[in-house]
Order: structure tokens, then C-alpha cells, then sequence
């Protein structure tokens, strides 16, 4: 067996670990849990280490990508796979973004499953052949290590370029840590990919927090990957010679309507193949996903919901609030296309006070993104609960406990109220 | 979370501050314990100043910010000590580590009235006698552990002979000299004030 030389972006440890069969036997088998298999592997990776990882085991057929930081080192540790012959993948080093999202496009087009992975303007320069993936009904898996669009030139984390696709058609999964970037990524063809779906979907993380944060993590052998995700046979592909067929026509007024009716449709079916999908991994590995998911939220009076690393900050200060007597809770929202607009407003239906937090500003005057969805749910669902839009963590700006727990406090302030004021408001902006 | 431990870094870009809280969190995480170690990442170039963070714990780490009162500092540079506020937040039960050759009256005046304990190490001259070259991370890898007490020396020394065997399988020359500078490292901390 071949050994690569998996390096971390800040270390030269040679990582070989983790895909040395040899060396499996440190399994640890009480660390999943209540699965009907527990084994796993116990490790410690980055979030770009889990997701390249991950690729390795899904073992796609193609894999075409340009780098930027910070998922530069997705393809970088990919390329070393296919290097050392530990995966069949055709590597594609590609000039530019629109061109690896093409590559996929073709690949897929022809028969192949295809993934690739960006950042930010990465996927700004992507975003014309994004709207072509998911209309002519690829199930392409993208890792989005999520990055501040320019400009001003930024680098490190917020959600702007996720939300500057959320229209496009792509089934979103957001990852509060390295392992959900895992596992995410293992449930995604299985998503992407099925009858009544055959949408693309990307997997989101946050870049740098998690992306180059060393963490625990559980890994699954080879072999149960490679059984879960199982092998993909599309129905309709160019390369079968036995149906010739056209991909990608011009689609005018007769039917482009019923099309997108059509992605629309699709999308609300994702719905229930991920709980499915879901279901079936939490079998394999004791760990349960759904739509969100509710922590502590049960019975509380004011919550925040909000997507990727922050999360975990926000439990630890649902627990502190908690031992003071307070009635927090968290909605972390792990699927954000298709929006659970119904069920999201169900579980908020209680409380009396909810901040929805954007990693992303509209620019609009009138909340995130996320705000406008989750209030737009409530509305629609008949849900009157006073809702807050914090814009918080552009460009990387630190969030800390403190500001999580400032929130909370606002949210106390506001529960007491009949109407929400100044809903529109910062978290963590200087206002010298 | 009363058990979890927070360290942070204070190094120069090129020093390897990075790389030995990643190999902290290695050795952490070899002794059964959850770990984070990340950088902070800014302009990054050769000898600018660059912070880097570990959390290690006993049980799942949540949080996902900065160290802002941590439980322990590492110095890697002293010369950093005019320019950069290493005890910011830096909790008074905890310590401070500095690679210097100052002693601990000098030291008073830079840590602007630190009350906590301040322990020191020559790793330019640890680093020197083992590996004949500067390389002040292993060193002070060994420092922060002797004086963090985040695991037992001879299970530390036993799980690095380890890594490093793993680190430098093409070249197994520095074994040895990376294996003394942490063993001498270990012996020459000491507490100034």
C-alpha cells in the first residue's frame, strides 16, 4: 500500500493515518452511539482534511477543480489520492472556476458522478455554468468552504457567497463542525443523485473556523462508504449509445416555465430523500440528522437560529443561560435549499422572541437572507413570534460567547414587548 | 466545561508556532482528549507576528472563536514582548512561557504587572546543543506541556518519539536531536516569578 504525504496547511505531520488500513485497528468501538454498527475510526482532521477525506472514500469519477483559498486544500490533498493511485478519479486541474464547474457539467452529462470544491469568488466566477448544472438536472456535489466575496478583497469567513447562489437551484447543507462536513458530504449523492430529486447539492463549512481548525472526528472504513453511497447508474446519460439524445437545447416560452416547475418540484422532494438518506446513515453511525436541528429548543422562551460554526458557540451559551434560569434554545438550520419553511416555523411557534442571525447582509435595509426566509415561513405559516435580524461574522469578524449571550439578552428585552424595535440590527460591528 | 484548557500562541511567521500547536493537539489527542488547534490567520509572512490557539478537553468542544482568556500563554519570540499584549485576558491562575534568556526582573517590566506565574526557557540554546539549528517549536512544545501539566512527561515523550518517527519517516537523522531537544526542554523550564 501506498503511503501519501497528507499534509495540513500549517504542519508537514505526515497524516497517513487515516488512510492506512494498517493501522484501522485503533478503532475506537464505543465512541459512535447507539448505532446498530458502532465501529468508526476516532481521528483528528481539519474541515478541509474531513471533506477531502471524505471525497476519497466516495471515490467519484471525476473530480475538476481550480484553487482558492480556503478550500484550496481539498483538491490539493485530492490530487495526492489520485497521485498515489488510492482512488480511480480523473483529476481535472482546470484553468479557472467556470471551467471545473463545466468539466463537472460534461462529466456528469456524460454518465459520471463528478464533485468539485470552491470558495467565494470561486464560485462567483462558477456561478453561470451553477445555473446550467442544476437546470439540466446534474447531481454534481460541490464542498463549499465558505469565503466573503470581494471586494473589498477578504479572505476568510462569511456566507455571502453561499447566499449569492441560494437561488440557483442546488440543495444547500450547512456544517456546524469538521464531522458534519464529513458526514454531509457521504450523504450527498445519495440525495443528489436519486429518481425524484437529481438536483445538484453543495456542502457548506465555515472557512478557516473549521476548515483549518484540527478537530475530533469519527471516520467510517472504506468499505462502508463505498456500500453507503453505492454506485451511480443514471437513467438517461449521453453516453449511452443505445437512447442518443440532446442535453442543454434552447428551452423558450413553451416550456422553460414548466421546467423550472419542474427543479421547483424536485426541490421539494429533496425534502423527504434527505430524512430518508439520513435515517439510513444514522443506522450505520448513531449520528441523527434532519432538517434542523433543535437544541434545547423545546421549551424555551427566545432562541437564535443560525447555520454553520456558530452554532456550536451558541450551545455552549444555551447552556450557561440555562443554569442562570434562562429558557434559551438554538435552531441551527442544517438544510437551506429546500427551505423547511413550515417546519421551521412550527418549532418557533412557541417562543416568545427569536434572532435570526446572517452570516451575510443582504445590503437591502431589511435583514439577511436567512431572516427573510424564516420570517417569510412564519408569516406564511401563521406564526406571530417577534423576530430580530442580526447581521454578525462578515469578513471574518469574530464572534465570541459574549456577543452569542448579548443576543440572548436583547431577546429577553424583546420577549416582554408586543411588537419588535429596530429589528434590522449588528452583532460585533464597531461603531467608532 | 471547568476542564478544558486554553492555550495561546505568540510567534513570529516561520518559527513554527503553528505547527507546535497542531503537534499539541496531536499529543492531547493521542492521551484520549477532544482538541481544536487553529491559527489565526492574517497576512502571513515570514517574521510577522501570528497568534495560533488549542482548546483541549475532556469532553466535545462547541465554541468556535478566538482564546481570549486562556489559560495559558507560549512566547515563542521575546522580542514580540514590546510589540504585542501576550498577557491580554491571560487568567492570573494560569501562566505565561517565554522563550528568553531575561530574567525574571526584566520580564516584570515587559508583562506590564502580570500577577500569574511567568516560567522561562533558552530554546535557542536547547535547539542548538540538540539539533544545531534554531528551531524553537519543539522545545517549547515540551515547555507548555511540563508547565500546563495537560498530560503525564513520559506518556508525552513516549507518544512524540512516536510522531516523530511518523514526522521524519525520510529523515530519520533528527530523530534523535528532536527527541533531546524535548527531553532537555522538559528539565530546563523554570519558573521566575
Amino acid at each position: 500500500m501506498k503511503r501519501e504525504q497528507y499534509t495540513n496547511s500549517f504542519s508537514n505531520i505526515e497524516r497517513a493515518k487515516i488512510v492506512d488500513k494498517n493501522e484501522q485497528k485503533g478503532c475506537v468501538p464505543n465512541c459512535a452511539k447507539k448505532g446498530e454498527d458502532t465501529m468508526s475510526i476516532r481521528e483528528r482532521l481539519s474541515g478541509n482534511e474531513a471533506a477531502a477525506t471524505a471525497m476519497k472514500q466516495i471515490n467519484p469519477d471525476v473530480v475538476a477543480a481550480f484553487p482558492i483559498t480556503p478550500s484550496t486544500e481539498i483538491p490539493q490533498y485530492f490530487s495526492t489520492f489520485v497521485d498515489n493511485g488510492m482512488v480511480d478519479t480523473e483529476f481535472i486541474a482546470v484553468e479557472s472556476e467556470h471551467s471545473a464547474m463545466s468539466a463537472c457539467i460534461g462529466a456528469e452529462a456524460a454518465g459520471a458522478r463528478a464533485m468539485t470544491a470552491t470558495s467565494a469568488n470561486g464560485l462567483s466566477l462558477m456561478w453561470e455554468m451553477v445555473y446550467i448544472a442544476s437546470g439540466m438536472r446534474l447531481p454534481i456535489v460541490m464542498s463549499l468552504v465558505n469565503r466573503a466575496v470581494s471586494g473589498p478583497l477578504n479572505i476568510h469567513n462569511d456566507h455571502s457567497d453561499a447566499m449569492g447562489v441560494r437561488d440557483s437551484g442546488w440543495i444547500m447543507l450547512f456544517s456546524e463542525t469538521n464531522q458534519e462536513a464529513y458526514d454531509n458530504l457521504l450523504m450527498a449523492h445519495r440525495i443528489a443523485e436519486n429518481e425524484k430529486v437529481q438536483l445538484p447539492l453543495m456542502v457548506c463549512q465555515d472557512g478557516f473556523i473549521t476548515s483549518h481548525s484540527i478537530e475530533n472526528i469519527e471516520l467510517l472504513e472504506d468499505e462502508k462508504v463505498k456500500e453507503f453511497v453505492g454506485e451511480y447508474h443514471p437513467k438517461h446519460y449521453l453516453l449511452n449509445a443505445k437512447e442518443p439524445m440532446a442535453m442543454g437545447p434552447m428551452d423558450l416560452q413553451a416550456f422553460l416555465f414548466e421546467h423550472k416547475y419542474q427543479q421547483a418540484e424536485a426541490m421539494k422532494n429533496a425534502k423527504q430523500v434527505i430524512l430518508d438518506v439520513a435515517k439510513d446513515f444514522e443506522k450505520m453511525t448513531g449520528r441523527s440528522y434532519g432538517l434542523f436541528e433543535e437544541y434545547k429548543l423545546e421549551d424555551a422562551d427566545i432562541a437564535i437560529v443560525c447555520m454553520n460554526s456558530t452554532a456550536g458557540t451558541t450551545k455552549d451559551v444555551v447552556d450557561a443561560l440555562r443554569e442562570q434560569g434562562i429558557k434559551a434554545g438554538l435552531l441551527k438550520v442544517r438544510v437551506f435549499r429546500p427551505f423547511p419553511a413550515e417546519e421551521i416555523a412550527k418549532a418557533l411557534s412557541h417562543v416568545k422572541a427569536v434572532a435570526v442571525l446572517d452570516k451575510a447582509d443582504s445590503l437591502n435595509g431589511a435583514g439577511g437572507a436567512l431572516f427573510t426566509d424564516v420570517t417569510s415561513g412564519m408569516q406564511t405559516n401563521n406564526v406571530t413570534v417577534p423576530t430580530a435580524s442580526y447581521i454578525y461574522g462578515i469578513g471574518g469578524r469574530d464572534t465570541t460567547s459574549k456577543e452569542i449571550e448579548s443576543v440572548f439578552k436583547d431577546l429577553m428585552k424583546d420577549s416582554k414587548k408586543d411588537k419588535i424595535e429596530n429589528p434590522y440590527r449588528y452583532l460585533g460591528l464597531r461603531k467608532e | 466545561m471547568s476542564n478544558m484548557i486554553e492555550i495561546r500562541w505568540h510567534g513570529r511567521g516561520g518559527q513554527g508556532a503553528k505547527t507546535a500547536s497542531l503537534l499539541l493537539a496531536d499529543a492531547a489527542f493521542n492521551t484520549g482528549k477532544y482538541i481544536q488547534g487553529f491559527p489565526e490567520y492574517g497576512p502571513e509572512r515570514m517574521g510577522a507576528p501570528i497568534t495560533a490557539y488549542n482548546r483541549i478537553s475532556d469532553t466535545q468542544i462547541r465554541i468556535h472563536s478566538n482564546i481570549y482568556e486562556p489559560d495559558y500563554v507560549v512566547v515563542v519570540d521575546d522580542t514580540l514582548l514590546e510589540s504585542v499584549d501576550v498577557t491580554a485576558g491571560l487568567k492570573k491562575e494560569g501562566a505565561i512561557v517565554i522563550n528568553t534568556t531575561k530574567d525574571g526582573e526584566q520580564l516584570k517590566k515587559l508583562l506590564k504587572g502580570y500577577e500569574g506565574k511567568v516560567y522561562t526557557i533558552d530554546a535557542r540554546k536547547v535547539s542548538m546543543e540538540t539539533l544545531g539549528k534554531y528551531f524553537p517549536n519543539t522545545p517549547m512544545l515540551a515547555a507548555i506541556v511540563k508547565v500546563s501539566g495537560i498530560m503525564k512527561e513520559d506518556e508525552f515523550v513516549k507518544d512524540m518519539e512516536g510522531s516523530f518517527k511518523h514526522k521524519f519517516a525520510k529523515k530519520p537523522e533528527v530523530i534523535d536531536g528532536n527527541m533531546k531537544a524535548l527531553k532537555m526542554a522538559l528539565e530546563e523550564v523554570k519558573q521566575v516569578s
